[in-house]
């Protein structure tokens, strides 16, 4: 199915659907195509009868939303107050190094991701970090590499078969 | 166990005997509950059951694994045995957590029980009837036969000072059944409120109780419901704050994830003492196991009939709505959150008008925290007065917390209000990891304040907490010790609010920004500096003090007038901390790595280059096997030689 029907059936289902219902459907959008992109802030303002920059403003506003694609492996880094102690900071260096990328970005051959999260709401396991929805707990900046190398070793043997 | 079967007595006994007959018929199949309720409460067992802990926090230790393991086992052994995902007990330093019990026996917890010791576990319980004691936590007082020699859960130093109302079915039941929550004594007091009571006299009960709001203001609830139910209007609604944005809390979700139905009775109670038809429910979207659990306890509630219109017959309607939330922390104010549910960016308005008079849609609105619904059927079940009688002369019942951080048993603690700190770090919480002395306890997130070992004593009370800078907040707790730099924790919490300003006001949407650029400047190193920067430095520490109490004062919404908390309290408790990083240029935590001062010792240094070769600034230098030197004019502190070195040579000071 291709793209831009994906994001037209989202709205089918918010047939008349006023203000209140644009974050929902944004949230929809994302989880449909791993993103918000600029045709789906068009087609979301057309639907719902409000200035594209109004559907931006609130886009932009909320940490959830993205507007760059997503990597195969998405790498959530917790920055609550607990990880914070126990040296989450150390952590999500060492996953900006390895991946050289920042937080918020993709790598070019779109394998990886990464995002902080201010809190993923298990900080009596705290560091955190979760991969594509997987929580590991109790991370360290060595045990970080070590998961991300394992993850690049299994998606090359999957690319050579 | 049987008082379970009194609550159910006591709560239906006032209600029309048709309504209590369809209710029990609907829960248990027949009116002659006590025994299909026992059963669901697992005192009368047919086969054994397995109970795993499997939160978002169980899973996160492996509860995955465990889940497997007990099913491979179970088959492998033909053992003919249920088993059951139940929420999060609280105690997340000791999970996964696996629960065995026999039938006639009591229910034994083992605690970290990761999926290769799940078959030695069970073999204990199966085959050799004596639980593996290494990774006990004890027994439960259930009415079955004790095992010999092995301790009682409720005597565990984690569980033995907490008074669980809010919690205490989490990790208890299967949080997907609301069969187990009605057998408990589930929705009778919501079923005894809307037949028996008028909404003034729940209203006017709920202010006798004391209950104060648990997100962190300390409202007193009644009367934010008594002011919505004065009010005229064709609509009103109840929302419930689940947005628990707080880094370093996360009470909302093992509540929702292990025992939705408490909380949803609590809105409906709420909903119809205010008079609202229509409840919203603003959740995290990165709590999807809280979101689903949720939304699953509104399709049974609806199915059982205990939401939906005319509730047994008693004329009230209500409608539960979920609206997740997108990631904003400014959306635990009450304007922003309306704002958000309305479809808009999550800013603060102006109030007064209220929500309770102008809320919602313009329409009067209630809103009131996770823990402050889930109080209100325990409350009810145990009458207001009794309530009451717990806590402090201002607080009164309980208060859950997250505690985590720099803490040996780290988990979710629910204690009476009254109790001191002490008691919850050190006798619950077991002290400070590897020995280290403690410093300071941070209590109220961004909002709140950190509290040092001279105040260490202090009550948990809504108005002694204020007393030393601090606020009771949501519940976030978080130890820290010895090695935790305070002005790093300053940093980082200006750095978390600076991103969540929704930008609305000037002094607080520029004014942080300042503040975390003044406090970077204090854990900065002298290399490099000009002697204008070192002005200016000083100049922005002269002027820290004065610009958050700018913030403080001409901010709209809580957010700003609580953004410089974190600093003023750290200023105030710790300003020999400040000092020695403004004046020596040093951290005595050695937590701002910037200020080290890296050495390598020349007595260890083995000369394996390692360091040299990952040195970005080419700072190291020396012959393979001889000792390695840093330079210090090139060193940019980063820290890599010391992860690097295998001999533990690079010290910093």
């Amino acid at each position: 199915m291709s793209v831009q029907s994906r994001v037209d059936k989202v709205l089918e289902n918010y047939g008349l659907a006023k203000r209140d219902k644009l974050i929902p459907i944004l949230q929809d959008i994302q989880e449909e195509e791993g993103f918000i992109s600029r045709s789906s802030v068009l087609k979301v303002a057309k639907h719902l009868g409000i200035p594209a920059s109004k559907v931006y403003g609130v886009a932009t506003f909320y940490n959830q939303f993205r507007f760059e694609a997503i990597g195969t492996n998405h790498v959530m880094v917790c920055r609550g107050t607990a990880c914070h102690v126990k040296g989450s900071a150390s952590v999500l260096q060492m996953a900006e190094e390895v991946l050289g990328i920042k937080a918020g970005q993709t790598t070019r051959d779109g394998m990886f991701s990464i995002e902080t999260v201010a809190c993923m709401g298990a900080c009596g396991l705290a560091p955190v970090i979760s991969i594509n929805g997987e929580f590991h707990a109790k991370i360290t900046a060595e045990k970080l590499k070590k998961l991300i190398e394992e993850i690049r070793n299994r998606e090359k043997s999957n690319g050579a078969k | 166990m049987a008082q379970n079967n009194d609550i159910i007595e006591k709560n239906l006994s006032a209600v029309p005997a048709s309504v209590r007959k369809s209710f029990l018929v609907r829960a248990f199949g027949s009116e002659d509950y006590a025994e299909k309720a026992a059963s669901l409460r697992r005192e009368t067992l047919k086969k054994p059951v397995i109970y795993v802990g499997a939160g978002t926090c169980g899973m996160a230790a492996g509860a995955g694994k465990t889940l497997e393991a007990a099913r491979e086992y179970l088959k492998a052994n033909k053992i003919d045995a249920d088993i059951v995902e139940v929420g999060c007990i609280g105690y997340c330093a000791a999970e996964p957590l696996l629960d065995v019990q026999l039938p006639g026996r009591a229910r034994v917890s083992f605690q970290s029980a990761t999926g290769d010791v799940t078959a030695k576990l069970l073999d204990s319980v199966f085959k050799d009837e004596a639980p593996l004691k290494d990774n006990v936590l004890g027994q439960f007082e259930d009415g079955g036969k004790k095992w010999p020699k092995l301790p009682m859960f409720n005597e565990h130093p984690f569980f033995r000072k907490q008074m669980r109302f809010v919690l205490k079915n989490c990790g208890i039941v299967d949080p997907l059944s609301i069969e187990e929550y009605i057998s408990r004594g589930g929705y009778g007091a919501f079923l005894n409120v809307i037949h028996t009571m008028t909404p003034a006299q729940v209203c006017d009960g709920v202010i006798a109780s004391g209950l104060r709001g648990r997100g962190g203001g300390g409202f007193p609830t009644g009367k934010k419901w008594s002011v919505a139910l004065a009010q005229q209007s064709d609509q009103k609604y109840i929302v419930c704050n689940a947005d628990e944005g707080d880094p370093g809390a996360f009470m909302d979700r093992a509540v929702i994830e292990g025992d939705a139905h408490r909380v949803l009775e609590g809105i409906a109670v709420g909903a119809y003492a205010i008079g609202a038809s229509k409840a919203y429910v603003y959740i995290r979207a990165e709590y999807p196991l809280a979101v689903k659990n949720l939304k699953r306890a509104i399709d049974q509630a609806k199915s059982y009939g205990l939401l939906g219109e005319n509730i047994y017959g008693s004329g009230f309607d209500l409608d539960v709505i979920v609206k997740m939330g997108a990631g904003a922390f400014v959306c635990g104010e009450e304007t922003a959150l309306l704002n958000s549910i309305e479809g808009r960016r999550g800013m603060p308005k102006p109030r007064p008008p209220y929500p309770a008079v102008k809320g919602l849609f313009g329409k009067p609105t209630v809103i009131n925290n996770v823990e402050t619904f889930a109080n209100i059927p325990e409350i009810l079940t145990r009458g207001f007065d009794a309530f009451a009688a717990i806590g402090t002369k201002g607080s009164k019942g309980t208060k859950v917390f997250a505690l985590s951080g720099k803490v040996n048993r780290t988990g979710l603690v629910e204690i009476p209000m009254g109790t001191t700190l002490r008691e919850i770090v050190f006798d619950i919480g077991g002290g400070i990891e590897h020995g280290l002395a403690f410093k300071a306890v941070q209590i109220g997130g961004p909002s709140g304040g950190c509290i040092s070992q001279a105040n260490i004593d202090i009550e948990v009370d809504y108005e002694s907490l204020k007393t030393v800078g601090a606020i009771m907040g949501s519940g976030g707790l978080v130890v820290m010790d010895e090695k935790t730099c305070m002005v790093d924790v300053a940093k980082y919490f200006m750095e978390f609010i600076k991103k969540e300003s929704c930008g609305k006001c000037i002094p607080c949407r520029e004014g942080t920004m300042r503040m975390l650029s003044i406090l970077k400047t204090i854990t900065r190193s002298r290399k490099g500096e000009s002697a204008k920067d070192t002005l200016s430095r000083f100049q922005g520490v002269m002027e820290l003090e004065n610009l958050a109490q700018v913030i403080k004062e001409t901010s709209l919404c809580g957010l700003g007038q609580t953004a410089p908390n974190p600093v003023l309290s750290t200023l105030r408790w710790f300003r020999d901390e400040y000092e020695a990083h403004i004046f020596d240029r040093k951290c005595p935590a050695g937590a701002c790595t910037e200020m080290l001062e890296f050495s390598i010792d020349q007595n260890k240094c083995k000369g394996c280059t390692m360091c040299a070769k990952g040195c970005p600034t080419q700072a190291i230098v020396g012959k393979p096997k001889l000792p390695h030197y840093i330079v210090a004019e090139k060193c940019i502190s980063c820290g890599n030689c010391r992860t690097v070195c295998k001999f533990k040579a690079v010290t910093a000071a």
